[in-house]
């Protein structure tokens, strides 16, 4: 009952009292017991927490006090942003028991704008990943195809929202973590300009890339949260202090003249070719709505790869140093201190994180710190150069995703390298600190593909005009998985 | 190229305070060389006379009055504690050896 529905359209039947809040809870709530046996969006379901908050948001309609956006609506949050007294484990067997003493700042302003926590989505642990099959729980299934990965990392997110197990949902994107699994569960994932959205309560992977942003069902609701959580946080030392403009103003239908850039860099080798095409045909519809579209370079994206890696791996190797058996998470016993560190980490944390560890600590040890950790952020620079250069020229970039639909189980899980080179499409984005959002964009062999538009630091608002008269345009959104029968037989086998 | 020899994987792995089973040290002796090995292409470009980024976004310092503010009670703060006592977070012993 009504849990297929887009933020915007459930507004207005909370709001004209076609459906109480409480309902619609027991909706999502049903939904989850219902399909996530197979889907395994969720590490942890919040019931009566949920139920309890809508029944307040129920007395309030009653009261007949005005109803914001997204107010009574339920919502699911990745298990890296920090929940008060409720688990958030980031998927990993090291904060299995990590009960937050305070709320993120995004858990704060959705709570203050009156959605209801569903619960804690699914993601790789530690965020490193780009299949969620690095959880340390469960392996979530794309519902488009149940052989295949949700894609990574906020994959509980992406599924939660595309299989209508919540309205919206957030993820955090470090190298493309919200984009990647919302194109290839078909929804909309915005990674905004970084410092945009605070990243207090966040459990840290890669400080000065991490940033948290939507997934929804369409463009209006994603700029609907973006609305709630954006802006400036005295918490978070690098939030950027702007002016949060109203998101939804720049939903016009109407793209009369925009200067679209396509990165010919974005179109060549590693892209699928079907890939390439879907998002050709989708440039087409573009430029049929008025948009002027050119060929544009991006030199140094061949280097964003491993200026990521390096990048990321190093602060990652860094923040991870406080896992360390003493304060919080898991300990291992042993007799002296220094065992009792290594032995922690080594129970604690998974075959990836492990590997990101080693990598960056690598990276930044003593007499290699110049030839990558410092050459990365040299590299950097470069990769920052050529957007700066490009939006001279265009208001918007565009490109696919990623270089595929989502791949099968295992596929690429055993080359860790394999596994990295399929961001090539995300990390420089993050690399330039600036904001892009993934779009429904069509399908190949059946599973969605997503469009990318990036676009200049604090320029969300322009990508959700694209975002939005495509959208209008096309219909791509409003298809869904048909997944129930087969989802039914996996939970109960 | 630099490779990457079993040595330095042991040598990594001790500053990250991780303990490896000799399988992973297999395992990530091999992948260090093979994600490394591919990174090298950074040696191509040439970087001379460019300025490192460390954030995208320019930041500044961020002040405010030292004044006494709202924190999280003791209690609180040691509730995910593994091991606590009377106040503090208890270890096993500290060897200096």
């Amino acid at each position: 009952m009504g849990i297929e529905k887009s933020v915007s359209e459930l507004h207005e039947l909370l709001v004209h009292k076609d459906i109480s809040s409480s309902e619609l809870t027991k909706a999502y709530i049903k939904r989850i017991q219902t399909v996530d046996p197979g889907l395994k969006a969720y590490l942890t379901v919040l019931e009566d927490q949920a139920l309890a908050q809508a029944t307040e948001v129920d007395r309030k309609i009653a009261q007949g006090e005005v109803l914001g956006a997204l107010e009574g609506i339920p919502m699911a949050l990745k298990d890296n942003m920090c929940t008060e007294g409720v688990r958030t484990s980031c998927a990993s067997k090291m904060l299995e028991n990590f009960i937050p003493p305070y709320n993120a700042t995004v858990t704060d302003r959705l709570r203050v704008a009156g959605t209801i926590l569903l619960g804690k989505v699914n993601m790789d642990e530690f965020a490193m990943g780009s299949s969620t099959e690095n959880s340390y729980f469960a392996k979530t299934r794309n519902p488009w195809d149940l052989e295949c990965v949700p894609g990574g990392s906020s994959g509980g997110s992406a599924v939660a929202v595309a299989a209508d197990e919540a309205a919206f949902a957030l993820g955090s994107d470090t190298g493309g973590s919200i984009r990647q699994p919302a194109a290839f569960c078909g929804v909309v994932g915005m990674k905004p300009t970084y410092g945009a959205v605070s990243r207090y309560g966040l459990i840290a992977f890669a400080s000065s890339l991490d940033q948290i942003g939507p997934l929804t069902k369409t463009v209006r609701d994603n700029a609907l949260v973006m609305n709630a959580i954006a802006g400036y946080d005295a918490m978070d030392s690098t939030s950027v202090s702007y002016e949060r403009p109203d998101y939804t103003k720049f939903l016009v239908n109407d793209i009369t003249g925009l200067r679209i850039g396509i990165p010919r860099e974005y179109f060549g080798e590693g892209i699928d070719l079907d890939v390439a095409r879907g998002i050709q045909a989708g440039i087409q519809t573009l430029i049929d709505l008025g948009a002027e579209v050119s060929e544009c370079s991006l030199p140094h994206t061949e280097y964003a790869i491993p200026a990521y890696y390096l990048i990321a791996t190093a602060e990652a190797s860094s923040n991870l140093a406080r896992y360390d058996g003493v304060r919080y998470g898991f300990r291992a016993e042993a007799e002296d201190v220094l065992g009792m560190f290594k032995k922690t980490r080594a129970a604690g944390f998974g075959q990836e994180v492990k590997r990101r560890i080693m990598l960056g600590t690598y990276a930044l040890s003593s007499g290699y710190y110049d030839a990558y950790y410092l050459k990365a952020q040299k590299v950097r620079t470069l990769i920052k150069q050529d957007f700066d250069k490009a939006f001279e020229r265009f208001d918007v970039l565009l490109s696919p995703t990623a270089p595929t639909a989502a791949f099968k189980f295992g596929e690429k899980s055993a080359n860790p390298l394999a596994m990295y080179l399929s961001d090539i499409t995300t990390v420089p984005i993050n690399l330039a600190g600036i904001p892009a959002i993934s779009i429904p964009a069509g399908f190949v062999n059946g599973l969605p593909i997503g469009m990318q538009l990036m676009g200049k630091p604090l320029d969300e608002g322009t990508l959700y005009r694209v975002a939005y008269t495509f959208e209008q345009n096309t219909n791509y959104h409003t298809l869904k998985p048909i997944f129930s029968g087969e989802v039914l037989a996996c939970g109960s086998r | 190229m630099v490779t990457i020899s079993r040595e330095d994987v042991e040598y990594v792995a001790a500053l990250a305070r991780l303990e490896l089973t000799e399988q992973e040290t297999q395992e990530y002796t091999e992948q260090l060389n093979s994600i490394l090995g591919y990174a090298a292409m950074l040696e191509r470009l040439d970087t001379d006379g460019v300025l490192p980024t460390a954030h995208a976004v320019p930041l500044h310092n961020v002040l405010r009055e030292d004044q006494v503010g709202l924190s999280i009670p003791q209690e609180k703060a040691l509730q995910n504690a593994p091991d606590a006592d009377e106040g503090f977070f208890r270890v096993p012993k500290i060897s200096l050896t």
